[in-house]
């Protein structure tokens, strides 16, 4: 699988790199063979089939597959210049710097101010905690909904706003990469459109990748976007990667083209 | 809030339709000018210089179905997205009425000017503003300003018609300035195809606030239709 030919040098302007990945679920290889680079600051699209291998690849990033027990890679993730899959890495410090929101939003049954301020201070912060608590939640575009009941729970939000305290959970302990998974799909229209342009905002100070189902909402949101497919084995590979608005309007595979105007299967 | 960046490009898309415009009117203006002054060096640039007005048409288009295509725009946001491929279409054709101008005035060279050449001048200058009160009735969405363009390319037909009946007597009277007299009766032509399509874009503005397309009469049709008993 060839990259763009704006990543395929090796020089630091990828947040994180895979490179030649394999991820097998015991004897089941899931993910086949992916060299995948992500752009600094810039939000990244992972869009494919049911069982392709979407979450598989993303959890890669931040070695979340190893909380499945059968899970094991081969390859290399390359993220501030080491392989974080090295046996002297530490997962937490991993996972600190690239957060993940999931589909489901998943508050802890804490106030609002807790489930913001509970990762930075496991993570050894001094500081103004009020100060990091508000402006995790501005960045979240959440704090003037609920600057005024921060010591209610987490759990009392409607869905959207669940969803936007888990991002600024994530972001609040300062990552460099925010993977998200399917982030709105259990979110009305609205709430969607939302997340939407708040990861808009979020890629000019991170970097952003996230798995979607939606093609369109992979339109609208990501200045990249990777198209995986399943092959006759059943294992996930990298179809085409590049520019969304190519990727859109004229890809360079036929089953990419096939996809994307759902004409696959 | 929800939509912003397909608000956003929109009017990006907007100001580089009002540029293209901008860059069209000019030409015109330039293209006539140069022929009743017969300067040749303005005809040349015009001529040369209708490629950057196709290369800005191909630009907007391209990003125009960008978003299209990336963005899901529905309803008065689609119609907006058709209507501004539409406006292009149109001013890169009378784009091509200016350079075809400007290609008159090269081939005319010396000779001196016939007389409905004098119409000229102020047949552009209503063309031009048609088209500059058309683009801002669409970025207003202003039917009424819309509506309001129409009576004014009855002006120009008026034009056009003085115009061919004067070139058309003047080639029967002694056959000595027929190619002149038919290289002028084509800038007639392009200028009333110009006020034509300024007329398509009124159409479209409207088109952009009802949803509904409809087709301004001229008067020239009414004419035909009471003479030829058509619809």
């Amino acid at each position: 699988m060839s990259q763009p030919a704006e990543f395929a040098s090796p020089d630091g302007r990828y947040a994180i790199e895979a490179r030649r990945l394999n991820i097998y679920y015991g004897d089941f290889l899931a993910i086949k063979d992916v060299d995948f680079a992500i752009k600094r600051r810039k939000i990244t699209a992972i869009i494919g089939p049911s069982g392709c291998g979407k979450s598989t690849m993303l959890r890669s990033f931040n070695r979340m597959n190893e909380l499945v027990p059968t899970a094991w890679t081969r390859g290399q993730v390359f993220f501030g210049g080491q392989d974080i899959y090295q046996p002297d890495i530490d997962p937490v410090e991993v996972r600190r710097r690239i957060g993940m929101v999931f589909q489901k939003p998943n508050p802890f049954p804490k106030s609002i101010y807790e489930n913001v301020a509970w990762g930075a201070r496991i993570n050894g912060f001094r500081g103004d905690m009020d100060a990091l608590v508000e402006q995790a939640l501005i960045d979240a575009a959440l704090w003037e909904e609920v600057k005024d009941k921060l010591d209610q729970s987490g759990l009392s939000l409607s869905g959207g706003q669940q969803q936007r305290l888990c991002i600024a959970r994530a972001i609040a302990v300062e990552p460099d990469i925010v993977l998200m998974d399917e982030p709105a799909s259990s979110l009305d229209p609205i709430a969607t459109l939302r997340i939407e342009e708040l990861m808009r905002e979020l890629a000019k100070n991170y970097t952003i990748i996230v798995v979607t189902h939606n093609m369109q909402q992979a339109g609208r949101v990501s200045d990249y976007t990777a198209f995986f497919s399943i092959d006759e084995k059943r294992a996930g590979y990298l179809v085409e990667y590049g520019d969304t608005q190519k990727i859109f309007t004229n890809p360079e595979k036929k089953i990419t083209e096939d996809y994307i105007t759902g004409r696959f299967g | 809030m929800t939509r912003e960046t397909l608000e956003r490009k929109i009017e990006e898309l907007q100001d580089e339709v009002v540029l293209l415009g901008s860059m069209v009117e000019q030409a015109l203006l330039d293209s006539v000018s140069a022929l009743v002054k017969r300067n040749l060096e303005t005809a040349r640039r015009v001529y040369a210089d209708d490629r950057f007005v196709n290369d800005k048409r191909f630009d907007i288009e391209n990003r125009t179905l960008i978003v299209i295509a990336t963005q899901q725009p529905l309803a008065g946001d689609l119609r907006i997205l058709a209507t501004i491929l539409e406006i292009i279409s149109n001013l890169e054709r009378m784009g091509d009425y200016a350079k075809g101008i400007a290609r008159i005035t090269l081939m005319l060279g010396e000779e001196p000017a016939l007389s409905p050449m004098s119409y000229f001048p102020e047949m552009a200058s209503l063309v031009v503003d048609m088209l500059h009160r058309a683009l801002q009735a669409f970025l207003d969405r202003d039917v009424a300003a819309a509506q309001a363009i129409p009576p004014d390319d009855d002006k120009v037909d008026a034009y056009y018609n003085q115009a061919y009946r004067d070139l058309i007597k003047l080639m029967g009277e002694d056959g000595e300035h027929n190619d002149q007299a038919n290289f002028l009766l084509w800038v007639a032509h392009n200028l009333e195809r110009t006020a034509d399509r300024v007329i398509n874009i009124c159409e479209r503005t409207i088109f952009v606030v009802t949803g509904e397309l409809f087709e301004f009469k001229s008067s020239d049709d009414e004419v035909l239709a009471d003479n030829f008993g058509l619809d």
